[in-house]
C-alpha cells in the first residue's frame, strides 16, 4: 500500500502535516530519514530480531472452531493478544525506539489513552535504556490505575494532562507541547496511524507484521494467501491498518473496519468518526473527525477507552473515501456481548477494543467456504473492571 | 495596497507593540469592548484570537482562556458579528490567529470574505504550512488584502527563514524560544538567535513574541527587532478584579513607561 502516499504524506485529500513552526525541524528530520534508516538491512534484522525473541512474534493465526460453527466460516483469530504486553501496540513501539536510536535521540516522549501504548513505550525504553516520559489525561490516570503501575514500575515517569477534557486528545496535546519544548534530543513515540507525515506511514509500516505474517499463515492453513474478510477495531486505527496492510491491493479480500459507535452513532456518545463523517485536521493531520459545526473538536465516548479517540487515521478516511474498506461501528453493548461471549466458547479474554471486531460477526452474512480473520489486538485483562461490572 | 499592517511597518520601524488577546474572554462581549479601549492606547498592533478546542502551540494561559471563551459561547462566526462596524473607531492593524480547522468548517472563502468585511489586517495560522499556503491560500488571502503573518524558531534553518521572508508581506514572527506561549524565557540566552536573525539583512521585519511579559522583557527585545509580541501577560492581566478598561490602561501604560 505504499503508492497510497504522495511525498507530502498525503493519502488522497488526507493526511499532511499540519505543525507549526516550532515542530517543524523535528517533524522534518523524521520526513528526510525515517525512510532511509527503516528499510535498511542492519535496522529490519535489528526489528525482527527483538519482534521475534522479545516480543514474540509470529503471533498464531488461530482456527476458531466453535466460532466457525456459529457464525457458518472458517474463522481465524489473529492472536496480537499474545504478544509480550499484551497488545499489537509494541510491535511500534520497538520501530520506532529503534529508530530514535538512530537518529541520536536521548529521550522517548508518548501519549496513552488507556495505557497500553504508555507501557508498549515504558518497556521499549527499559530494554533499550532510554529514559522515558508518558503523557496521560489526569482522567485517565484514575481510570487506569494498573496500567500507571505498570509504567511507573518499568521506569517511566507519567504526566498528568490536566488541560481540555483530560483524556486522549489532550494528552497528545501536552506530548506535542512537550516534543515543542524539546526538539533536539527527544523521539515522539505517537502510538497510531494518526499526526503528521510520516508517523502514519511509520506506524502503518511497523504494524504490516501483522498482515505480512496472516499471509503466510494462511498459505499453510488454507493454500491461500487471500481471505474472503479480514475484521479489525479502528480508533486511530494502528491494528486495522496492521491487518490490512498487505491485503489492501488485491480486489478479493473484504477490508471491514469497525468503529466504537458507545452508546449509538447518533447518541452524542460515540466514537465513530467516519460515521459521523466531516473532514477536518486534529493532531496535525487531515482526517475525519468529531467536531462541531465551529470546529471545535468533540469529546467521544466508548467504553474501550482505546478506541475513545475523535479522529481517526488519514489512511482510514482515504479507505473509506475510495471504497477499498468498508467502514461499520458497534455499540458498547455489543462489544460486550462479544467479548464475554469469546471468554465464555473460546477460554480467551479479550481487550475491549477487539470485541467491537468480533461483535461485527453476529451482522455478516458468509458463506461456507469464507476465509475469515478478525484481528485479536488485545487481550483484556485491563478491562476486568468493566466486565465485571457488566456480568452483575 | 494599502494594508494597515503593511503601512504601518513602513511608517515605525522600532517599539512595536503588538497586544494579543482571546476572543470572547473574560466574557462573551468583551472582543470588541478590548480592541476599541486598545485603539485609544500606545499599542500599534492587535492579534486577537480564535479559540480552539485543541490549540497546539498555545500554553495554558492562553489555552485556558480559549477554553472559557467557548464555555462563554464564542464561535468564528459570533467574532465576526462583534468585529462588525469597529472599523468606525478603530484604527489599529487587527490580525486574527487561529488554527486551520476552523477556517475550514467556517469555509475557506466565507473565512476570508467576512475577514475583508470586519477590516481585519492579517492573519497567523500556526499549523498552516507554507507550502500549503502556497498552494492553498495564497491568491485566495491576496484578494481580500490579508497579509499572511509566518512564524520562525530558534530551530529554523537559515534556508527557511530566507523562504518564509520571501514569502512575508509585513512581518515575521520570530518565536523566541523553543516553548509555546506564555513560557518563561532565559531572554539573555536568546540573544545569539536575535543576532543570527539581524545578521541575515531580511527584508521582512520581525516582531518577537513568547515569554514577553512585561516592561523589561519588552523593552529588550525592541532591542533586537521591530518590536515584540505580549499575549500570556495581557490574558493574565485582564483577568485582575477591577474594571477591564482600567486594567488595560494600567498593563500598557506600565510596559510603555519609561523607567
Amino acid at each position: 500500500m505504499k503508492h497510497l502516499i504522495d511525498e507530502n504524506g498525503f493519502y488522497g485529500e488526507f493526511g499532511g502535516a499540519f505543525i507549526p513552526e516550532m515542530l517543524y525541524p523535528n517533524v522534518k528530520e523524521l520526513q528526510d530519514n525515517y525512510k532511509e534508516i527503516t528499510s535498511s538491512k542492519s535496522f529490519q534484522q535489528e526489528f525482527r530480531k527483538i519482534l521475534k525473541e522479545y516480543v514474540g512474534r509470529p503471533t498464531p493465526l488461530y482456527y476458531s472452531k466453535n466460532l466457525s460453527t456459529k457464525y457458518g466460516a472458517k474463522l481465524y483469530l489473529k492472536r496480537e493478544d499474545l504478544n509480550h504486553t499484551g497488545a499489537h501496540k509494541i510491535n511500534n513501539t520497538i520501530g520506532q525506539i529503534i529508530l530514535a536510536q538512530r537518529l541520536g535521540k536521548k529521550r522517548i516522549i508518548a501519549e496513552t489513552g488507556a495505557g497500553q501504548h504508555g507501557v508498549a513505550t515504558a518497556t521499549a525504553c527499559a530494554l533499550m535504556g532510554m529514559d522515558c516520559t508518558i503523557y496521560m489525561g489526569a482522567i485517565d490516570i484514575e481510570r487506569q490505575a494498573p496500567n500507571v503501575k505498570k509504567m511507573k514500575m518499568l521506569g517511566a515517569k507519567v504526566v498528568p494532562a490536566t488541560s481540555g477534557s483530560k483524556t486522549l486528545k489532550d494528552a497528545t496535546n501536552e506530548a506535542i507541547r512537550a516534543w515543542i519544548q524539546n526538539p533536539v534530543d527527544t523521539h515522539y513515540i505517537i502510538g497510531s496511524v494518526v499526526g503528521p507525515h510520516p508517523y502514519p506511514q511509520m506506524v502503518a509500516d511497523f504494524q504490516s507484521v501483522i498482515s505480512e505474517e496472516i499471509q503466510i499463515q494462511l498459505a499453510t492453513e488454507e493454500g491461500t494467501t487471500k481471505p474472503d474478510y479480514v475484521i479489525a477495531c479502528v480508533g486511530g486505527g494502528s491494528n486495522a491498518i496492521g491487518a490490512f496492510y498487505h491485503f489492501i491491493d488485491n480486489n478479493h479480500t473484504k477490508l471491514i473496519a469497525v468503529e466504537a459507535a458507545g452508546l449509538g452513532v447518533s447518541s452524542g456518545k460515540t466514537a465513530a468518526s467516519i460515521a459521523l463523517g466531516k473532514k477536518g485536521i486534529i493532531h496535525a493531520s487531515k482526517t475525519y473527525l468529531m467536531q462541531t459545526n465551529d470546529g471545535q473538536i468533540v469529546e467521544p465516548h466508548s467504553i474501550s477507552a482505546g478506541l475513545d479517540y475523535p479522529g481517526i487515521g488519514p489512511v482510514h478516511s482515504y479507505l473509506y473515501d475510495s471504497s477499498k474498506a468498508e467502514f461499520t461501528s458497534v455499540t458498547d453493548q455489543e462489544a460486550l456481548d462479544a467479548g464475554m461471549q469469546l471468554a465464555r466458547t473460546e477460554g480467551i479474554i479479550p481487550a475491549l477494543e477487539s470485541s467491537h471486531a468480533l461483535a461485527q460477526l453476529e451482522k455478516m452474512n458468509f458463506k461456507s467456504s469464507d476465509v475469515v480473520v478478525v484481528n485479536l489486538s488485545g487481550r483484556g485483562d485491563k478491562d476486568m473492571g468493566t466486565y465485571e461490572k457488566y456480568v452483575k | 495596497m494599502n494594508n494597515r499592517i503593511t503601512s504601518l511597518f513602513e511608517r515605525k520601524k522600532k517599539d512595536i507593540l503588538n497586544i494579543y488577546f482571546t476572543a470572547g474572554y473574560p466574557e462573551l462581549d468583551d472582543t470588541a469592548r478590548i480592541l476599541k479601549h486598545i485603539s485609544t492606547l500606545d499599542v500599534d498592533l492587535v492579534e486577537i484570537g480564535i479559540p480552539f478546542s485543541d490549540p497546539l502551540a498555545d500554553g495554558p494561559t492562553i489555552q485556558n482562556s480559549g477554553s472559557i471563551a467557548l464555555e462563554n459561547g464564542i464561535s468564528l462566526a459570533k467574532i465576526f458579528e462583534q468585529l462588525e462596524g469597529v472599523r468606525e473607531t478603530v484604527d489599529t492593524p487587527i490580525i486574527l490567529m487561529g488554527y486551520l480547522n476552523s477556517l475550514l468548517q467556517f469555509g475557506e472563502k466565507e473565512f476570508c470574505q467576512r475577514c475583508e468585511e470586519v477590516g481585519v489586517d492579517g492573519l497567523i495560522i500556526p499549523d498552516m504550512p507554507l507550502g500549503y499556503y502556497q498552494k492553498h491560500y495564497e491568491t485566495l488571502f491576496k484578494k481580500h488584502g490579508l497579509v499572511n503573518i509566518m512564524l520562525v524558531t530558534p530551530e529554523t534553518s537559515e534556508e527557511r527563514i530566507r523562504e518564509i521572508d520571501a514569502k512575508s508581506e509585513a512581518f515575521i514572527y520570530a518565536v523566541s524560544s523553543n516553548s509555546i506561549t506564555g513560557g518563561s524565557v532565559n531572554v539573555n540566552a536568546q540573544v545569539e538567535y536575535y543576532n543570527r536573525l539581524n545578521a541575515m539583512n531580511l527584508t521582512t521585519p520581525h516582531l518577537i513574541g513568547f515569554g514577553v511579559s512585561d516592561r523589561d522583557s519588552f523593552n529588550n527585545v525592541c532591542q533586537y527587532s521591530a518590536g515584540g509580541i505580549i499575549g500570556s501577560a495581557f490574558i493574565k492581566a485582564i483577568n485582575q478584579e477591577g474594571a477591564l478598561e482600567e486594567n488595560v490602561t494600567k498593563f500598557i501604560t506600565e510596559i510603555r513607561s519609561k523607567n
